[in-house]
């Protein structure tokens, strides 16, 4: 057969994202229909540059959902003959009824390109945005009290915060993502720890704001705490008898890795703006009130600190991104066969000068996703200030 | 001031001892350790062949107590081999046992013996630090200049139309690290096969296969345009978007300050403005940003020497912890260690002499 020209690849990978496009023409009708009910996410459909962002954004989030329909073969899949293929070019011999053509080209052992890259963005979200959550649950629950309280507490943390700091990123990645820390179970241990803030930040925000209302407050505490500690069981031990939580041990291993490279960022913010807040009249008022120091750092401090937060958290995805497309470069990712950007583009960059498509399709998914992210942060921080 | 700097230096050299410690025990974790002793005494060996190598190695002891050794504020092991011959960590093999020091770490100028290259820590330290030295001045003057120049004049109107074209542009460059443009360098201006290359050599406009030269190696030696300029680009722009919007972000508060509006009421032109009044003020946060990011160019180090195989610091490091080289790559994270704390504190007391505003007590 013929191979596919420029302008017909663009027309069949377009096809290819038929769901995408649909689900994006959907979020848009229906988020500017209702955008005055919607607070501050309605709000960021009057900035052009926050749609753009949320466009790129939600593009790769449908794409990561419908993943299975758009691939037009397996991602792990090698067909034989069609080594470094390039873009639009034909299978040697296509099964009966299958895609039979490398929409973006095939790889040094002749996996699909676009395939992988779509099922890269599946790889990518679904830790980018777990782990940057994580990773807030913690500096949350760790910069309010050293943000309130001060002293020795604020001493301790903050220096702690700033050795994880000074730690040159990638040095810390040779050092913690490797087979032999595996071995010797410090990721479970990490995760033991790391794991814990969330619940805590759960237990508490729940606790004290039911506190006065015993029976509530139990129900609620109760189903919380049940779901935290399953979930706690699957993800940090891989213990979880319903197989409903787990990671893999190099999961494990990543996820915590990048959590904790990010958890002392979001400490830092978070005890800044702590300590600007509390200045404030209400909470004076608050504290006149005699309510708890927690009902006040959780209940009047961190509603209003969240433009702030919710910005930076756009732009921790990205970031989180970035490190797991460095992580994948240097060859520690999650699998060596996984599809995930980083790990596709080290594995192209052996052959670059002379086979560049390989590395060229997930390098530039990689950087849309970020931009997308940067776009949004900057749209949400305009609509945030304009309040 | 004296109070305040000594005091920096203290919390400096409490999170340097912390921070080595957490790399020496993270290499020195027992898996580690046997993985060297079957690179070193043969692959093939039993259990408790490892476990004699180790304690006839010193790596018996305790990890603190090893810490100490490294450090050269412990003693030295010192042991007797089957064979009768006295051995120890600063015992060189066939010298005189009682004229060996005491003392041999860190402290005394001892690094220790790289296992992949087979020479001394200290001098593959010093000879990568040289070469990437070079390469980190190269990118500090191309990256700090622009960075500055585009965010001062995105930051002098803002809103303007100059000021939307050049924050798109430093929003696209921090939305790019350093694999991702490098790919995208390599692919467009250093491959035979796509990009500009095949174009200009089809014309008769260049002699050699491809406009600029896909690796860095020859650099090493002979350091020209053509074979230095990707990397140094790769590594710059994604840092000059960062340092551009800080700038910006800094220009802009100072630019609604009461004194720029007295100035301009008083009659003086925008161009003296900028250059005479705002400029000084609206340059001291970007000090801070750019000695911070110090940190971030090791990290862009490390990928770039790897993607254009430049054996500089950050090839070395990516060596020394793929091979399992305990020794170099501890001398790699001292390095790197002193290097982000030293720019820490440097940015720490230039923010202070910059701006009068702060006083320290």
């Amino acid at each position: 057969m013929e191979p596919l020209s420029w302008g017909q690849i663009l027309v069949a990978a377009f096809q290819q994202f038929l769901p995408v496009w649909v689900a994006l023409v959907i979020t848009f009708a229906l988020s500017i229909r209702y955008k005055r009910k919607l607070a501050l996410y309605g709000k960021l459909f009057d900035s052009p540059i926050g749609m753009i962002g949320f466009t790129i954004v939600m593009f790769w989030v449908f794409t990561a959902i419908f993943a299975d329909w758009i691939i037009t073969m397996d991602p792990l899949a090698q067909f034989s003959g069609s080594k470094n293929a390039v873009p639009g070019s034909a299978l040697k011999a296509p099964d009966e009824g299958a895609y039979a053509y490398f929409l973006f080209g095939a790889d040094h052992v002749a996996r699909d390109v676009f395939s992988r890259m779509v099922m890269g963005a599946r790889e990518v979200l679904k830790i980018a945005p777990a782990a940057t959550l994580f990773a807030f649950m913690v500096g949350i629950t760790l910069g309010l009290p050293a943000g309130y309280f001060g002293g020795k507490l604020d001493t301790v943390i903050s220096f702690v915060a700033n050795l994880v700091l000074a730690f040159p990123v990638i040095l810390l990645f040779y050092l913690l993502v490797t087979p032999e820390i595996v071995l010797i179970g410090i990721p479970t241990y990490m995760a033991a720890l790391l794991f814990l803030f969330p619940i805590f930040f759960i237990g508490i925000l729940i606790n004290s704001r039911y506190f006065t209302n015993p029976p509530q407050r139990n129900l609620y505490l109760g189903v919380a705490m049940a779901i935290c500690v399953w979930a706690y069981l699957g993800l940090a031990f891989n213990a979880d008898p319903l197989n409903v939580w787990g990671m893999s041990p190099n999961l494990l291993n990543v996820f915590v890795s990048v959590v904790f490279v990010n958890s002392p960022g979001v400490f830092r913010i978070v005890r800044g703006m702590v300590m600007d807040i509390k200045t404030r009249d209400y909470v004076a008022a608050g504290q006149t009130r005699g309510e708890g120091a927690w009902y006040i750092m959780l209940w009047e401090i961190l509603p209003n600190a969240r433009g702030p937060l919710i910005v930076d958290f756009c732009l921790r995805i990205g970031y989180t991104t970035i490190l797991l497309g460095t992580l994948g470069f240097f060859g520690l990712g999650v699998s060596p066969e996984s599809p995930d950007w980083g790990s596709t583009i080290d594995d192209g960059r052996k052959l670059l000068a002379m086979v560049p498509h390989p590395a060229l399709a997930p390098a530039l998914a990689l950087m849309s996703l970020v931009l997308g992210l940067n776009l949004l942060a900057d749209g949400l921080r305009e609509e945030s200030l304009k309040d | 001031m004296l109070k305040f700097v000594i005091k920096r230096l203290f919390v400096m050299l409490l999170t340097a001892f912390a921070l080595t410690f957490i790399v020496f025990w993270l290499t020195n974790l027992p898996p580690n350790l046997e993985k060297l002793a079957k690179s070193e005494a043969g692959t093939r060996i039993s259990d408790a062949e490892v476990e004699t190598w180790l304690s006839e190695n010193g790596y018996d002891s305790s990890p603190l107590n090893r810490y100490g050794q490294w450090l050269g504020l412990l003693p030295g092991w010192t042991d007797t081999a089957q064979n009768g011959t006295p051995t120890g960590r600063c015992l060189e093999p066939g010298t005189d046992p009682a004229a060996a020091p005491r003392f041999c770490g860190l402290l005394q100028g001892d690094w220790g013996q790289s296992t992949v290259f087979k020479v001394p820590v200290s001098q593959v330290i010093a000879r990568s630090l040289s070469l990437t030295g070079w390469l980190m001045f190269a990118v500090m003057a191309v990256m700090v200049p622009t960075a500055l120049f585009l965010g001062v004049l995105s930051g002098m109107r803002e809103g303007s139309r100059t000021d939307r074209v050049l924050s798109s542009f430093s929003i696209a460059s921090t939305a790019t690290p350093e694999y991702v443009s490098g790919v995208v360098f390599i692919a467009l201006l250093a491959s035979p096969m796509t990009g500009l290359s095949p174009l200009l050599a089809g014309a008769g406009w260049i002699e050699t296969k491809t406009l600029f030269m896909g690796t860095a190696t020859s650099a090493m030696d002979d350091i020209n345009f053509w074979n230095f300029a990707l990397p140094v680009m790769t590594i710059a722009l994604y840092g000059i978007g960062y340092i551009a919007r800080m700038t910006r972000a800094s220009m802009t508060e100072v630019m609604t300050a009461q004194y720029i509006r007295t100035a301009r009421l008083k009659g003086v032109g925008f161009r003296q403005v900028v250059m005479r009044h705002a400029l000084r003020n609206a340059l001291i946060a970007p000090f801070t940003v750019i000695m911070l990011q110090f940190p971030w160019l090791l990290n862009g180090v490390v990928i770039v020497e790897t993607l254009y195989n430049y054996k500089g610091f950050g090839w070395t490091l990516v060596q020394a912890a793929g091979n399992n080289d305990i020794e170099l790559l501890l001398g790699c994270s001292v390095v790197a260690v002193v290097l982000v704390l030293i720019t820490q504190l440097i940015s720490d007391i230039g923010y202070v002499f910059l701006n009068p505003r702060i006083r320290l007590s």
